[in-house]
């Protein structure tokens, strides 16, 4: 870890739309104008609901996806800039304008710093392939072991980084457990010595007594390697534990952003309100007393986001205005950001 | 009928007894359930909180007689309002199935048939049970359910298919598909988990409220502790086919009597910790059910496991007001307990234990 205070990840007015065939206009809109930073060796946590766009912005910043529009810089190194496509004309609908293909690197160097932990271990390991090869497939790319000798030595030393024997290099993805095939996959991320991992959901595909142990060993190895997540869940008590600041976005954009204790004693947007009342707590008498603010009906879709503030249509404080105008993503206390026109 | 389930309000709706389950695989027996007693009364709300293959959903499965192939009821007896449900003839289940018993699953899209609109199949259920009822008359009481579940619209939803529900919409189908018969006990088997959790949230207060106006007995199955503190009255924790601790909803979680449940909670962040602790992970992997230890099935992950825990499953000790745990640490403070006070062993658990006093002492 070089400064303290360092950005690492930034990201402007991020777009991704995915086209729809047969249908005029953008298509799904997946990410919708988002802007955020990651400092080297924090934890920036993503929640929302399924839908919200979390993985595609994951996938997006790496890359994995081709952003629409926006800008993402990589350690100072724009690695993608755009100009939008879709303009918001002045009858507040989007319609299509000609611009220049967005500027992009080659990722190849890059993909080395930017790593990611899939959500389902099962289905990112190639089940033909033994987990040596699965794990020295990333060392081969990048070319960083010089010998034979050298590549056996590191795969064994990442297997027993993530809790596993050196004898499971000859064994193939299904003699796993779920557990420990997760501990494959966040082996053959580190395999390349990253800066930042995309953590997109990694432990909602296992057992509980299981869950723990995963989080224990992210945080362990962010301690030992001053590596920097993303980390992407639907779960808000785990990723509340693991990030040092939450985002939580709802139909493609960000509503809120915080400190991950700040987030949770004083929530500013009503969405958020929500998403914290409703996350059951595992204590009797706390759930039988605490009042739970229920939303009603469900997410609407991103093919047809509703026009103003896109909370506004379950919004139990929506005014007018909120049906209109989006609102401003503003900073309303030092370091807590957020989306809503009640806040003023 | 709601009458008829307040007259029979006394005695037990469901009475299950050391019941096994095994699933005869070609690599061997795997005891999928291994002998696990409860009850439930009528209007009560019990648990079922295991992990992945403890064999929780085998022992409901078990109830409702839908076990499949290769698996077998080996043992044991279910008793719902005095009546042996195992003796049960293929007609006989199926009248009881649906109209006394109904259940719930995980994922509602693969419950639904897509080729039939919601309409039709929640007519069908009805229709099943109830051979004399017109079709009309069905039809009206599959809309009432549907708003009864808080679904708007009902008319024109009942012409709808699965696929034009949200899944939550399809969960509250799935729910007014089970209660339309107003059975007695209602099986959920993780009706939550595959909804994230503002839909959650909705569909735990749709089952209380239900649950109120209906005084049906419900048995959730689940793995999330937060969901059981927030619907359950009795909780039995599984753990490898067996239940470890049984017992109300406030002892389970104040006052938990077997490791395994300790190592659960304590493993579990809490959104509303104050500040940052490191979560305390129950070490080691789930059983291989096909090879189970001797002995307590999670003493090998146990941190206070003695020579005897690898030996010898613990027999059921008492801690008072319906809470029982089979731990050897529980039976090692009874003999404690009972030496002090210079009482003989009472029946039950401690004749049983009262051999292995010394080797119970013997800690490693």
């Amino acid at each position: 870890m070089s400064e303290k205070n360092e950005i690492l990840v930034q990201v402007d007015h991020l777009k991704k739309y995915f086209p729809v065939k047969g249908v005029k206009g953008p298509g799904v809109q997946a990410v919708e104008d988002v802007s955020l930073f990651i400092r080297r060796g924090e934890t920036l946590g993503l929640v929302g609901e399924s839908g919200c766009g979390k993985t595609t912005l994951g996938r997006t910043i790496l890359q994995l996806y081709n952003p629409t529009s926006g800008r993402i810089v990589y350690g100072g190194e724009t690695i993608f800039q755009g100009d939008d496509p879709w303009p918001v004309g002045e009858d507040g609908e989007k319609h299509h304008a000609k611009v220049a293909k967005g500027k992009q690197v080659n990722m190849l160097p890059y993909r080395r710093k930017m790593q990611i932990i899939f959500q389902d271990p099962s289905a990112s390991l190639d089940p033909r392939m033994t987990v040596g090869e699965i794990i020295g497939e990333a060392l081969d790319i990048h070319k960083l072991c010089a010998s034979k000798q050298e590549r056996t030595d590191r795969i064994k030393e990442l297997l027993g980084m993530v809790g596993l024997n050196t004898e499971h290099a000859n064994r193939y993805p299904h003699e796993f457990s779920g557990g420990q095939q997760q501990r494959v996959g966040i082996a053959r991320a580190l395999a390349v010595k990253p800066e930042f991992i995309v953590c997109d959901e990694p432990i909602s595909a296992l057992d509980v007594s299981i869950q723990s142990q995963v989080v224990n060993m992210l945080e362990d190895m962010q301690q030992d390697l001053g590596l920097t997540y993303l980390f992407i869940a639907h779960d808000l008590s785990v990723v509340r534990h693991i990030s040092t600041r939450i985002g939580v976005m709802y139909l493609g954009s960000l509503v809120e952003l915080a400190e991950s204790y700040e987030l949770n004693k004083n929530p500013l947007h009503p969405y958020t309100k929500t998403l914290l009342s409703a996350v059951p707590v595992p204590d009797p008498e706390v759930s039988r007393q605490r009042q739970r603010i229920v939303l009603e009906g469900d997410i609407p879709s991103p093919m047809n986001p509703p026009r103003g503030c896109r909370f506004h249509t379950r919004c139990p404080y929506a005014t007018d205005k909120c049906k209109e105008a989006a609102p401003e993503f503003k900073e309303h206390a030092p370091g807590h950001w957020a989306a809503c026109h009640l806040l003023g | 009928m709601e009458q008829t389930v307040q007259n029979e309000k006394t005695g037990k709706l469901l009475e299950v007894k050391d019941l096994r389950v095994s699933f005869f695989t070609p690599a061997g027996e795997v005891k999928a359930v291994s002998g696990i007693s409860y009850d439930l009364d009528y209007d009560e709300v019990m648990g079922i909180v295991g992990e992945s293959g403890s064999g929780k959903s085998q022992e409901a499965y078990s109830i409702m007689g839908l076990l499949q192939s290769p698996g077998k009821v080996i043992g044991g007896s279910i008793t719902f309002e005095g009546r042996d449900v195992l003796s049960f003839g293929k007609n006989e289940m199926a009248a009881f199935r649906g109209s006394e018993v109904a259940m719930i699953f995980q994922n509602p899209m693969t419950c639904l048939n897509p080729v039939y609109t919601v309409g039709n199949q929640l007519i069908e259920a009805l229709r099943a049970h109830d051979k004399k009822i017109s079709k009309a008359a069905a039809a009206k009481r599959a809309m009432e359910m549907l708003e009864l579940v808080g679904i708007n619209n009902v008319q024109k939803r009942m012409k709808q298919y699965p696929h034009e529900f949200s899944g939550g919409m399809r969960q509250r189908v799935m729910i007014a598909m089970g209660l339309i018969c107003h059975p007695k006990l209602l099986i959920a088997d993780e009706p939550t988990t595959a909804l994230d959790v503002t839909i959650q949230a909705q569909i735990l207060e749709l089952m209380k409220s239900l649950q109120k106006k209906t005084h049906m007995g419900i048995i959730f199955i689940t793995h999330n502790l937060g969901v059981v503190a927030e619907i359950c009255d009795k909780v039995s924790v599984m753990y490898a086919g067996k239940i470890v601790e049984q017992g109300p909803v406030d002892d389970i979680f104040y006052k938990p009597g077997h490791p395994y449940t300790v190592g659960l909670l304590r493993s579990m962040p809490r959104v509303d910790a104050e500040s940052y602790e490191r979560l305390i992970p129950i070490e080691g992997t789930p059983v291989d059910m096909l090879n189970p230890p001797e002995g307590c099935p999670f003493a090998p992950r146990c941190e206070h496991a003695m020579k005897i825990c690898l030996q010898k499953m613990p027999p059921y000790v008492e801690l008072g007001g319906n809470h029982r745990s089979a731990c050897w640490l529980r039976v090692q403070e009874q003999l404690e307990r009972e030496k002090a006070a210079g009482t003989a062993p009472e029946a039950g658990a401690a004749p049983a234990a009262e051999n292995e006093q010394e080797e119970v002492t013997g800690r490693e």
